[in-house]
């Protein structure tokens, strides 16, 4: 028998229901309209009421309107067809609903059911398994899509059957387990997971190994986000945040991505919509749109599936990584999420914590940053999750709780800075602020000893110092002016400024500039570090400035030209033919 | 409004603030409106029997034995061509001394476009403005509020943005207006003939501040009416959106809800979002742009209104008195357009974003060569350079009273790099300094 139960209030969307048998925490329920059904989840129950949140807007609902549980929580439907999918935050395709607008009580079905998929078997009768493991591959675009055991199968299983290779759709029952019991137990192509949980089913979660390549260069060199790490980029509005997040979804050296449109701007998703179906994958050639899934919920839809949202995204990329598949997760922007739970939790009448948010703000957030990660799956291969949140910190002030117990869970900061931005120097990445913990991972650090060169690590210290120094040395001439300074200062100040005009700032509009490889990431950080070792001797600090603006000039015009083109050697010989000129 | 026959008339009040009044009713619906001693009210919280009003027009005067009665809908509009040129209040009422509108009834603050179905913004709207067409290029589609400090004129700017701008109809939602700045928005309208494309709705500070809740919400679902159903171009003038939100944090407070930063409600991220996300390119041609303004306190953009809006909208144009040039100008720091990429160098000269990038470098050269200046230090020859630059960018290119098309704008700015610099200096892809260099 299904709980059902009144409405007996509401604020907004947060609505009481009188309920008239057991409820569970975070259950899904449906409330009746007459004309269409709201669906909402259980968030907190007190005797025999029960406060849900509303995924949609509560206009027109009274008190003793009819709502009838469903005894589940909040599921993601997994299965071949998610890519290049648009979801709101509770999974529902957007592409199929139909009119402009967006209608209330209007859930679509996430996976194409009639599709049919050349499915190729990889466990055979008798084989033994256990939930996550891999009964059989369909082609996803390009990447094997493999069909496993559901996460949700508790115990070990014996095959007794699977099908023979062919096209089947979705719903097909491709195999037939035998569990403990001797219970013969279906298993179709698609599976469901409540989203707030972390799916298991993998043998260990050893630390990260290698780093995940983005191309932007004041990422990769500076400091590198490692495959399966987390990482985060506050930075007050207009300072680049959604730029360097589409580079990094653009460019990120991943099989899956999942962007999740978290409370921000729609022309923003419209912008991967327009933008993506055109753009193609670096490192295979593909259309980035094959590997992406969006996950938009942007500020205007409803809040309480904001919430939902970056859950959904997280059980998506989790699902990708039993595959033994590399995923990366963008979220834009965690605040937003963070703020959802404000509203509710202030809606509850609940004490509140900093700045009005609920208390267990951090503990949530560090959970949900936990879920991602490198494993090792049951059958020895690897898949990672890669992911990155921004956040949006009220008025620039990285000291509030978001931005505070985000630092605490993610392994990578990378801060943009306003005044970085106000002078147009993007991205605007902090260099001496920002860090990445995994350069001090031994296994990091020899990881890039064999992938770019020994030593790269001591190179890179070497370049924040340089930069570090040069940031105290114009603080001097500042205080104390032109004249007031050895020269040295003015030198040690225009290396730094080389450093930032010539590696760390980036033209993500730029066709050529925007996407910057290892390889060339090498060649132009040896390059300009081996100016830095040079001692100059300038009569004048006009005559220091004028000399470093042409270096800079040329090693621009480097940038902005194709890897080693014509063009680009020719601003190469330039930039001897200067050197030389000088001497030392 | 009067009573319908069949409708429950409540005549005793449990509790009275200054902004709502609770009373116990039953079948009432969640946003409903209802009359509270002839006042519109609205539905905010159900508690059991418990009902809570928010009173537009406030409470004073409102007695415990107040008539009350439930309307049975959300607050409405009629919509239709009549609209056009006509001037209403907070409740969709002629205050032009016209007619009653005749029209299809819309519910106001409706559902959101499927983010799917619309489109990318990708058409200019040319403002003349050269601060503005040069480093904030406007796109239509897009939510943009100026910033700016209540001594700024920034309903002039606004009103002369949107006489030049080529749309279709003009819809204006006035909240917390002076009498005076209401009567110049009228007077600038009808001196530029331009009547019959706008609609208008106005709350001015004589009326009580919590009416202007309304009021987005009705222009708003005229400009739908008229980009949804008519596919026209339409341009929403929001101003004052602080006023707005201090009217948000009035109700809040007299529900007993936490504040959160600078005592405005917790929900005010999305309850701005739901009003400037209504700017839209829609696939059958018709759009919406929001040009607001958010009034700052002495330019601090960290309190919680202009912070949360930026994060909301599409950039922001911030104005500032210029002390060099006694102008005031387009702040090329502070100001930003987001979509500004989406037409720069694709329905402008190919030269366009990297002047920009350039002429704003060079302007920041010159605030660093100023505070040099003002520490007493000597200035290099570069920096008197900037500095001379610095005054010309100002006076010819980012104060608001230029009035100048975007090519004459990117020849000017070429004009004043060779003026005062190598081309060098200006780091500009080479190919652009070959070809538009100006020759001495």
């Amino acid at each position: 028998m299904k709980t059902t139960g009144k409405v007996t209030g509401i604020v907004s969307n947060l609505v009481t229901v009188q309920v008239d048998g057991p409820v569970a925490e975070n259950e899904l329920c449906y409330i009746d309209l007459g004309t269409t059904k709201l669906l909402a989840e259980v968030i907190k129950v007190n005797g025999d009421k029960a406060s849900v949140q509303v995924f949609e807007s509560t206009r027109r609902l009274k008190n003793g309107d009819s709502v009838e549980f469903i005894g589940k929580m909040l599921e993601a439907t997994l299965g071949p067809g998610l890519l290049s999918s648009v979801y709101d935050g509770l999974q529902n395709d957007l592409t199929t609903m139909t009119g402009v607008f967006l209608k209330r009580g209007e859930y679509t079905d996430p996976i194409d059911r009639t599709k049919l998929w050349d499915f190729t078997p990889i466990a055979k009768p008798g084989d033994k398994v256990v939930a996550a493991d891999w009964l059989g591959e369909v082609k996803e675009g390009w990447l094997p899509h493999k069909i496993m055991v559901p996460f949700a199968f508790k115990g070990s299983y014996t095959v007794k059957s699977v099908v023979a290779a062919g096209q089947y759709n979705v719903d097909t029952v491709i195999a037939t387990l035998i569990n403990e019991d001797g219970e013969e137990v279906p298993v179709t192509m698609v599976q469901k997971w409540p989203v707030k949980v972390a799916v298991k089913g993998y043998k260990e979660k050893p630390r990260p190994q290698k780093i995940m390549e983005t191309g932007v260069r004041c990422i990769d060199t500076f400091n590198p986000i490692a495959e399966g790490g987390t990482g985060f980029i506050p930075g007050p509005f207009g300072c680049g945040k959604t730029v360097l997040q589409h580079a990094i979804a653009k460019q990120g050296e991943a099989d899956v991505i999942v962007m999740a449109a978290c409370g921000e701007r729609a022309n923003e998703v419209v912008e991967i919509f327009a933008e993506f179906p055109e753009l193609i994958d670096p490192y295979t050639g593909r259309h980035l749109m094959e590997r992406t899934t969006i996950i938009c919920n942007t500020s205007n839809m409803p809040v309480a599936a904001r919430e939902a949202s970056v859950y959904t995204a997280m059980t998506i990329c989790e699902y990708y990584r039993a595959m033994g598949l590399r995923c990366l997760l963008l979220a834009d922007s965690t605040s937003r999420w963070a703020q959802a739970l404000r509203e509710m939790s202030n809606r509850m009448e609940e004490l509140p914590g900093a700045d009005a948010f609920p208390v267990d703000l951090s503990a949530i957030i560090s959970n949900f940053y936990s879920r991602s990660g490198m494993v090792v799956l049951n059958n020895g291969q690897t898949g990672a999750v890669t992911f990155i949140g921004t956040v949006s910190p009220a008025g620039g002030n990285l000291k509030e709780p978001v931005t505070e117990s985000t630092k605490k869970a993610a392994r990578c900061f990378y801060a943009l800075e306003q005044n970085r931005a106000d002078q147009k120097r993007y991205p605007s990445v902090n260099p001496i602020d920002s860090y990445s913990k995994y350069l001090e991972y031994p296994e990091i650090v020899k990881y890039l000893d064999d992938k770019i060169c020994k030593g790269w690590v001591e190179m890179v210290e070497k370049a924040k110092t340089i930069v570090r120094r040069g940031k105290e040395m114009n603080d001097q001439i500042n205080i104390l002016g032109d004249d007031g300074v050895p020269m040295s200062y003015h030198e040690a100040f225009w290396k730094s400024e080389l450093i930032d005009f010539a590696f760390l700032q980036q033209d993500a509009f730029d066709s050529i500039d925007a996407l910057c490889p290892l390889e060339r990431q090498k060649f132009m950080f040896e390059r300009i570090l081996s100016i830095c070792d040079i001692e100059f001797k300038f009569d004048n600090y006009e005559e220091c400035r004028g000399y470093f603006k042409q270096l800079i000039n040329v090693l621009r015009q480097m940038n902005y030209s194709e890897f080693k083109s014509a063009d680009f050697e020719k601003y190469n010989v330039e930039l001897s033919n200067l050197l030389s000129s000088y001497g030392k | 409004m009067a009573n319908k026959a069949y409708q429950k008339v409540y005549t005793k009040l449990d509790a009275i603030t200054k902004a709502t009044v609770t009373l116990k009713a039953a079948g009432v619906s969640n946003d409903e409106l209802a009359t509270v001693a002839g006042r519109l009210a609205q539905v905010v919280k159900t508690k059991g029997e418990t009902v809570t009003l928010q009173v537009f027009a406030g409470t004073e005067g409102v007695p415990t034995n107040a008539e009350v009665s439930f309307m049975g809908n959300p607050p409405v509009l009629k919509v239709s061509e009549q609209l056009s040129g006509r001037f209403f209040n907070a409740y969709g009422q002629p205050i032009d001394d016209g007619p009653e509108v005749e029209g299809e009834i819309r519910e106001i603050g409706g559902p959101s476009v499927n983010p799917y179905r619309r489109k990318q913004p990708s058409e200019i709207i040319p403002t003349g403005i050269a601060g503005i067409d040069l480093n904030n290029t406007l796109v239509s589609g897009q939510k943009i509020p100026f910033f700016a400090d209540p001594d700024q004129p920034y309903n002039k700017v606004m009103a002369e943005v949107a006489l030049r701008a080529d749309v279709d109809k003009i819809i204006l939602g006035g909240m917390g207006l002076s009498n005076d700045d209401y009567l110049f928005f009228r007077h600038e309208f009808e001196a530029a003939g331009a009547l019959d494309k706008i609609v208008s709705f106005v709350n001015t500070t004589e009326e009580p501040p919590v009416e202007r809740l309304l009021i987005p919400d009705m222009a708003l679902a005229a400009a739908e009416y008229f980009a949804v159903d008519k596919n026209q171009k339409v341009l929403v003038l929001l101003t004052d959106m602080t006023l707005y939100a201090d009217a948000l944090s009035i109700v809040s407070n007299r529900m007993d809800q936490i504040p959160s930063k600078d005592s405005m409600p917790g929900s005010l991220y999305s309850d701005l979002a739901k009003i400037y996300e209504k700017a839209v390119q829609l696939p059958d041609g018709g759009s919406i742009t929001i040009i607001a303004v958010t009034t700052l306190n002495d330019g601090d953009i960290t309190h919680a209104i202009p912070d949360n809006t930026g994060y909301i909208t599409e950039g922001q144009l911030f104005l500032r008195a210029d002390s060099d040039t006694g102008k005031v100008i387009i702040d090329p720091f502070r100001s930003l357009s987001r979509l500004k990429q989406l037409v720069q160098g694709k329905k402008t000269r190919e030269d366009h974003s990297q002047v920009m990038n350039a002429s704003v470098r060079l302007y920041a050269d010159a605030q660093n060569a100023k505070t040099k200046l003002e520490n007493g230090f000597d200035l290099s020859d570069y920096d008197l350079r900037c500095l001379e630059y610095a005054k010309d960018y100002a006076r010819k290119l980012l104060s608001i009273d230029v009035n100048i098309t975007i090519t004459e704008t990117l020849d000017t700015a070429w004009q004043l790099f060779a003026k005062h610099f190598s081309p060098a200096e200006t780091g500009i892809k080479q190919v652009f300094i070959d070809k538009y260099w100006p020759n001495k």
